[in-house]
């Protein structure tokens, strides 16, 4: 027998029973497009965090005070905190990096008539570049201005546009607690990073936000940014080292200070949305299986449902195997255009889902293979049974078979 | 009626293409067994039209599904053209039918919502003769019974005795040298019956085809030149039909 004739013979079997053959294969069609987008849901997901996290700036290490376990958003005791001078030791001691101090707060702030509360972040023109945060017009702090702690500031663009009402801003003066204070530069959008709204911020040199807002000269965090690829471990070492001797520190002793490396929060990260991703693609797997035991079923009653054809094929001349290849390449012919479909619908899906979400788009490859060679797998594995089951059939009794 | 046999015999006897040598076939055991086949031993030859009669019950079915290769005896020996069939493992039996036998039921058994061309073109399919010559082959094999007309018709569209005619294409196509007919008039009435009876007796003239037919009509077995009585799963009498049906 010709293959394209058992082909033909097995479409034509599916043909003849449009809709059963629909609902046949929609185990399938739902099982292969649950398991792709579910995969490329996560893919997506894992892009999104990694993007996020190279936008806070590359080879961004956070140093911060206080003892922490490992782990992103690991606990963290409370230590004394650092000041300029600390963040002066580190520019001169360690080579190939820039610096940025930063003191966190917020103060209510008022434009014209607008007010609101705001992140302020006091901090030096380093900032801009170390955490990957350019001015978009205006101009960054003068050196005269970051020495005496001057009351100027750089607003983000989500005052710009609900604060000044598209008004200009630059030159403006605005109220930040209880100092006036002039806004010299807009910076650029970043847009919302883990529910934050970067361009909710005004930044202030660091020495005003210390005397005018909070009124301590402590650094809350320091960043600092490997200035060459692939130094950042070798940086880290010797900021440890660094402070480790200027906080006194014992060898052996327990650092109360932490250094972090963003990498290192993106890999923790994208390891933690990459279990995520085959935890639901193993459950959608197993929609996958459903699907293919469906198949088996439908393929069960349809050998039994035409016993009374099988045996005119035994007849007239027809082999157990070709009876067997006939009603597996039935239930593969019905596997693979669920495959198919589903390929199609869970891509599709995907694609909605993360339009919808603002989520890059990834298309892998490898998924939609292994996706669609699963369900042509399936129509094997559990066409085989049935397959078999017609095969055994002896002509006589299946001849008589009502 | 006996035209080609008679011109085979002018050179000689015919040789002998089925060969049943006390043939069991026995259904169940013990109190219920039920002995379809109770020791039947006949011979046919090649180009005979051989008629098998008997009450209901008798074993008739049982006989021709066993010349047929479609059923195997529960004890004795069949010989098929020299060759023991016990021998022959299920695909090998299946290539028999498909090269030696053409068969023709009662119920037509032709394949539901198929065409008649498409019904008469599976046997080639499962030969793996090319698309082109097997339309070609079956277009000629319906022409011949007479039904060149009904190529798209299905079994639901034609009539009795044009269902038994396409399952005759069927069984003819691929030139078997056998045809076994079991009750191929049963459901048919006395025109129709009439029809069939012609094309069978056709083919034999024409191509020397070995028919064996079961019936209960002694109207249909007279077509044949050799008529078997069954009773009880035993061949009781074995003749001509006049002097069987006498
Ligand atoms: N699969 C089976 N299991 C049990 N008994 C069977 C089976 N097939 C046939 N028989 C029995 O074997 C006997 C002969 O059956 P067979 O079909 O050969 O009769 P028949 O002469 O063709 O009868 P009819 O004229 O009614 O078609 C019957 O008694 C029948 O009941
Ligand atoms: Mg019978």
């Amino acid at each position: 027998m010709r293959v394209l004739d058992v082909l033909s013979l097995s479409t034509q079997a599916i043909a003849r029973n449009k809709l059963r053959s629909f609902l046949t294969t929609l185990g399938i069609i739902i099982g292969v497009a649950s398991v792709v987008a579910m995969v490329h849901l996560g893919q997506s997901a894992t892009r999104s965090v990694t993007e996020r996290i190279a936008s806070i700036g590359s080879n961004l290490l956070f140093v911060m005070p206080g003892t922490s376990l490992r782990g992103p958003g690991a606990v963290r005791t409370s230590a004394e905190n650092f000041d300029l001078s600390d963040v002066d030791a580190i520019r001169r001691e360690v080579d190939g990096v820039e610096v940025a101090p930063a003191l966190a707060t917020t103060a209510r702030v008022v434009v014209g008539n607008a007010n609101d509360t705001i992140p302020v972040l006091g901090t030096s023109n380093e900032y801009l570049s170390v955490r990957n945060h350019p001015l978009d017009y205006g101009r960054a702090f003068e050196s005269g201005e970051l020495s005496s702690g001057a009351s100027v500031c750089i607003i983000g663009k989500t005052l710009v546009d609900e604060m000044f009402l598209g008004q200009e801003p630059l030159g403006a003066t605005i109220r930040v607690g209880r100092t006036a204070c002039r806004v010299i530069g807009v910076l650029s959008e970043k847009g919302e990073s883990m529910g934050q709204d970067r361009d909710k911020t005004i930044l202030m040199p660091i020495k005003a936000v210390q005397r005018r807002l909070v009124g301590k000269l402590d650094v809350s965090v320091i960043y600092v940014s490997a200035l060459v690829d692939g130094t950042t471990k070798r940086v880290q070492s010797q900021i440890e080292s660094l402070l480790r001797q200027r906080r006194r520190v014992d060898s052996g002793g327990v650092d109360d200070f932490y250094v972090r490396d963003t990498q290192e929060i993106a890999e923790a990260l994208e390891s933690t949305t990459n279990t995520l991703t085959v935890l639901l693609g193993a459950i959608a797997a197993v929609s996958l299986l459903v699907g293919g035991i469906g198949i088996m079923n439908i393929m069960l009653v349809s050998v039994t449902e035409r016993t009374r054809e099988i045996g005119i094929r035994l007849a007239i001349g027809a082999r157990a195997r070709d009876v067997l290849n006939q009603f597996l390449v039935e239930s593969i012919v019905l596997s693979t255009l669920g495959g198919i479909i589903g390929l199609l619908l869970g891509v599709g899906g995907t694609w909605l889902l993360t339009w919808k979400l603002d989520m890059p788009f990834v298309l892998s490859p490898l998924i939609m293979v292994v996706g669609f060679s699963f369900s042509v797998a399936i129509g094997v594995v559990f066409g085989f049974f049935p397959a078999r089951k017609a095969a055994r059939l002896n002509p006589i009794d299946a001849l008589r078979h009502e | 009626m006996s035209d080609g046999y008679g011109e085979v015999r002018e050179s000689g006897v015919p040789p002998t293409i089925v060969e049943l040598c006390d043939v069991y076939k026995i259904y169940g055991r013990g109190a219920t067994e039920v002995r379809a086949l109770d020791g039947v031993s006949l011979t046919i030859r090649a180009g005979e039209f051989v008629a098998i009669m008997g009450p209901s019950g008798s074993g008739k079915s049982t006989c021709m599904n066993i010349i047929g290769c479609l059923d195997s005896p529960s004890a004795g020996q069949y010989i098929f053209s020299g060759v023991d069939v016990g021998t022959l493992g299920r695909d090998e039996r299946a290539l028999v039918r498909r090269h030696f036998m053409g068969f023709v039921f009662q119920s037509y058994n032709l394949l539901p919502r198929t065409s008649a061309l498409s019904n008469v073109e599976l046997p080639l399919v499962y030969e793996g003769v090319r698309p082109a010559l097997r339309h070609r082959r079956a277009v000629s094999a319906l022409a011949a019974v007479g039904l060149a007309d009904r190529q798209a018709a299905t079994s639901a569209e034609l009539s009795g005795g044009q269902q038994q005619r396409v399952a005759i294409a069927r069984a003819l196509v691929t030139e078997p040298p056998v045809l076994l007919a079991d009750e191929p008039t049963g459901n048919l009435d006395t025109v129709m019956a009439r029809e069939v009876m012609t094309q069978l007796t056709d083919v034999r003239r024409e191509r020397g085809v070995t028919i064996v037919m079961v019936t209960h009509e002694p109207d249909i077995a007279r077509y044949a030149d050799r008529v078997l009585l069954f009773t009880d799963g035993k061949l009781v009498r074995d003749g001509t039909p006049a002097e069987v049906l006498a």
